[in-house]
Order: structure tokens, then sequence, then C-alpha cells
């Protein structure tokens, strides 16, 4: 089982939440229709079927995909919590999965930490969407964020991730995420990100210095295999960078979540259309 | 294939000395970038750039060494190519996987001539400097910790001597912060070591956004004195 660091499996504590969420799309009988064939929420995960919430790369304007939204069902994740969502896009499908609102991650009332994993497997010819909002580490938490994604060879994706450490004017508890983006088996993306008080060094200027946003735009396209969009730092804290596989990372440092959002929409909007919002 | 052993300890203070004509002094870490972009301006500064780097880029650099190590010590190196690959997939800027390389190809080079072995011929035209670092320790007989070590104070020194040549700082003050390093860089080689006997994919992947971003900035930079 993938786990980069390992850590004593957590007691149970009182009122510690766990769910499995699935959401699976497929391909329609007429090869051009994407639907939601499965659509599992579990206690705190709640997805819905839903419109587009604003401008979206790769699907701007489309009415035969499927859409998704995550909700909250409860507050947290909180300390003690295990949260999982499986997403599946099928064959030829496309999928698109927003967020309704930020995910704040806090203290549990008698500690412990809470663990969030995500997997998401990509079929041949499949387009995947994910479009959250951010996730806010806030203070005291102990939260760690795994999301692990598989790509068949020929699938196309996009996802932004964005972290905020601590509220407003406060100071992270401890964070860990990880994103590995494997495609056709082989490792192309994998960044683990680390903060709060149990960190060393994250505040330097090698990590994010004074930022207290820090997000990445992670684009994958088979097409990219022969030309790769070209290096390009954008901005003092924010640059895009081609990945040694057909991907691309555009990674920025803010101090503020306005700030990021700016930011990664500038990088997304170098690489043009279909990306462009 | 029998390993010819020389002095163990020995051979980690050569591995890890700056002055092993293996083109390290060219770099400095991201420190140059990072002082260019206006990040790094004092002591403290230094301290907690060196810290974070070690952390992230430097744990990284360790556990692929150790990885590498551990696989070539057994005398078989197949794994070597996903181990690059795995390493590739960790460094998101071109620019740092290409120091990376270059870094690698240059320290090959040396211990090619100063130690040959076959090994070193069976890695790639330019392999990533750290899995160069862990077959060059398995020849000279040390296990991944030292091998870990060995990376991590190189990297850590590297950077920490071209401070002196970056900013208006007392030396003193600069090995004072290699000083209070030494412990951590002692734990790390001991964490980094922990992964050999896992799947390369289970490997740490310690990130540094601004190491990244300021990398792609400092190549363009037409005024440096370091090359990354």
């Amino acid at each position: 089982m993938y786990d980069s660091s390992p850590r004593r499996p957590p007691k149970r504590l009182a009122g510690a939440m766990s769910g499995r969420a699935v959401l699976a799309s497929k391909l329609a009988a007429d090869g051009r229709t994407s639907r939601v064939e499965t659509l599992r929420s579990d206690g705190p995960l709640v997805l819905r079927p839903c419109h587009p919430k604003g401008p979206e790369p790769l699907t701007q304007r489309r009415h035969d995909i499927a859409r998704v939204a995550l909700a909250a069902g409860t507050a947290g994740p909180l300390g003690g919590d295990r949260y999982a969502l499986d997403v599946h896009v099928g064959a030829g499908s496309t999928l698109v999965l927003s967020e309704v609102s930020a995910m704040l991650v806090l203290p549990g009332a008698e500690g412990g930490h809470s663990h969030m994993s995500i997997t998401v497997c990509v079929e041949n010819g499949a387009t995947f969407v994910w479009w959250p909002e951010p996730i806010i580490a806030a203070a005291n938490c102990d939260h760690r964020h795994d999301v692990r994604i598989a790509l068949a060879p020929n699938a196309r994706m996009v996802l932004r991730e964005e972290i905020l450490l601590g509220r407003h004017g406060e100071s992270p508890g401890d964070f860990t995420g990880r994103l590995r983006v494997t495609r056709d088996g082989a490792a192309l993306y994998d960044q683990q990100l680390s903060f709060g008080p149990s960190a060393d060094g994250w505040d330097g200027a090698a990590v994010v210095d004074q930022g207290r946003a820090v997000g990445s735009i992670i684009a994958v396209d088979p097409d990219w295999t022969d030309m790769p969009p070209q290096a390009t730092p954008f901005h003092k804290t924010a640059a895009l960078t081609p990945l040694a596989g057909p991907g691309v990372a555009i990674g920025a440092v803010a101090p503020d979540s306005l700030a990021l959002r700016r930011l990664l929409t500038q990088g997304l909007n170098e690489l043009g259309p279909p990306w462009a919002i | 294939m029998q390993v010819h052993e020389i002095g163990k300890q020995a051979a980690l203070l050569l591995l890890a000395d700056g002055r092993l004509p293996a083109g390290g002094y060219a770099h400095s870490g991201g420190l140059e970038p990072a002082i260019t972009a206006g990040r790094v301006t004092d002591v403290a500064g230094l301290e907690r750039f060196l810290i974070g780097r070690t952390e992230t880029a430097g744990s990284l650099a360790a556990s692929f060494a150790a990885a590498a190590c551990a696989g070539s010590q057994g005398g078989d190196l197949s794994g070597l190519p996903m181990l690059e690959a795995e390493l590739d997939a960790r460094i998101p800027s071109p620019e740092l996987r290409k120091v990376s390389r270059d870094l690698g190809r240059q320290l090959r080079r040396a211990m090619n001539s100063i130690h040959p072995h076959s090994h070193f011929a069976a890695l790639g035209r330019a392999p990533h400097q750290p899995v160069v670092m862990g077959v060059a320790a398995a020849v000279l007989g040390l296990g991944p910790r030292e091998a870990a070590l060995a990376i991590l104070h190189e990297n850590t020194a590297g950077a920490a001597a071209a401070a002196a040549k970056l900013m208006r700082i007392d030396p003193f003050e600069v090995h004072a912060i290699l000083a209070r390093m030494t412990a951590r860089l002692d734990r790390l080689a001991v964490k980094a070591a922990e992964f050999v006997n896992r799947p390369f994919a289970d490997l740490p992947a310690p990130g540094s956004p601004l190491t990244d971003i300021a990398a792609e900035h400092h190549r363009r930079s037409d005024v440096r004195l370091f090359a990354s």
C-alpha cells in the first residue's frame, strides 16, 4: 500500500468519522455523451451532479460530459477522521469534478490525526478535469492528504490543488500532502509538501518562505509527447515547467488564496486553448 | 560482482568532500537564486534556507542515493532506469533535472577515473547525481546510509560554501550553521536508508516549490556567479 512516511494507525477517537465515497463515469452507448455511472456518497463526502461552476479548462460550455461536485456533509476532516474518495473515469468518457466550498482541516476535540486518501483511475481516451477549492490547514490540525492518480497512456487530465497554510493570520497545524501521478504505470509527477510545527525549514526560502498559500496545476496530454510546452517562469513566485513526460506542472507560492488563484490561472492561460480559462 | 573495498571511513570522506573534482563548486544549491529573489538576506534567513533545502531536496537526494547503493551492492543495476524515472517525477523543474544529470555525469567521470569499476560504465549517459553517488558508495564498499550521508553533506556544505561568495557574511557563522545541522544530517541519512527495501514508488517525494521556481528564473538570468 502506498504510504510514503508510515505512521502509527490512529486510535479510534470518540466521534471520529470515516467514509468512502465512489464516483465513476462512462461513455454512453451513443459513443459521444459521458454519464455518471456510480455516485456513492458516504457520510462526510457528498457527491452530486452539478452544472458548471465557472470557467473550466478543456470542457468549457460542453453539455455532453459528466459533471459532479463534492460537498462537505459535515465539518472536517477533523482529527481522527479518515476519508476516502475513489474516482474512476471510464474509457472515452469526460468527467469534471468540482467542489462546492473549500475544505477546512481542523483538529479533533481529542486530538489525533486525520487522513484523506483519494485515488483516481483515468482510462484510455478519457479526460478528467479536477477543479476543487482550496484545502485550508487550520491551526493545530494534524492531517495527511494522499492523492494517487493512475492515467492510461492515452488519457488527458488537468487538476488544480491549492493549500492554505492556516486561516487568515494564524499559523498552520501539521499537514502533509502528497500528489502522485503515474502514466501507464510509470511515475510522471510526485510531490509532497509538509509544513506545521512538526516540520522544519518549510518557512525558509527553499520551500515557501513567507508564502501562506501554495498550489499547482498539473496538466497531462498525450499530444505533448513529442512537443511539450516550454518552461515559463511567469512571475517571481510562479513558473510553468514541463515534466519529464507529456505533462506540465504550474507551481505557485503566494501570500493568500486570491493571489494564488490569480497566479495559477495566469499559468494555465500560458498554455493557450483549450486549457485557458 | 566482487566489489573491491578501500578504507571505508576515508572513502566516505572522499565522496563527501567538496574538493572532489565533480563540478559541485559551480553550483550554489539554489542559494544564489534565493538571494537574487531577495528571499535570503541575513544569517537567520540563510539557516532557514539551508534547513529547508536539506529537509526537502537534500532528503530526496539522500533517499535515492541510498536506494541506488542498495541496488548496486548486489551487483544488480537493472532497477536504476526506473529509479531515474522516479527521481525525474519528483523534480518539476527541467532546469533542476538537468543540473542533477550534469552533476551526475561529472561525478561518474570523476569516480571512473579515481576508482574504475564496470558499474560506472553501466550507468546511462547522464545519470542523476544521487544515483551515481549511490553506485559510487557501493563500489567503495559503503552502505546506503553512508551514501545518503555523503550526498546530504555535499549538498548542504556546497550551498553553505557559496554563501561566503554571495553574501556579506562571517564564514564562522556559516560553519556554525553547519555545526548545528550535523545531528539533522545524521538523522536524515538514517531515515533515507529506511526505504531501501521498499518499492521505488514509496520513496519520499519532498517538494521545494520556491527552489523549482527560482531555478527557472536563474537559468534566464544574465548576471550569475553559479550555474544553479
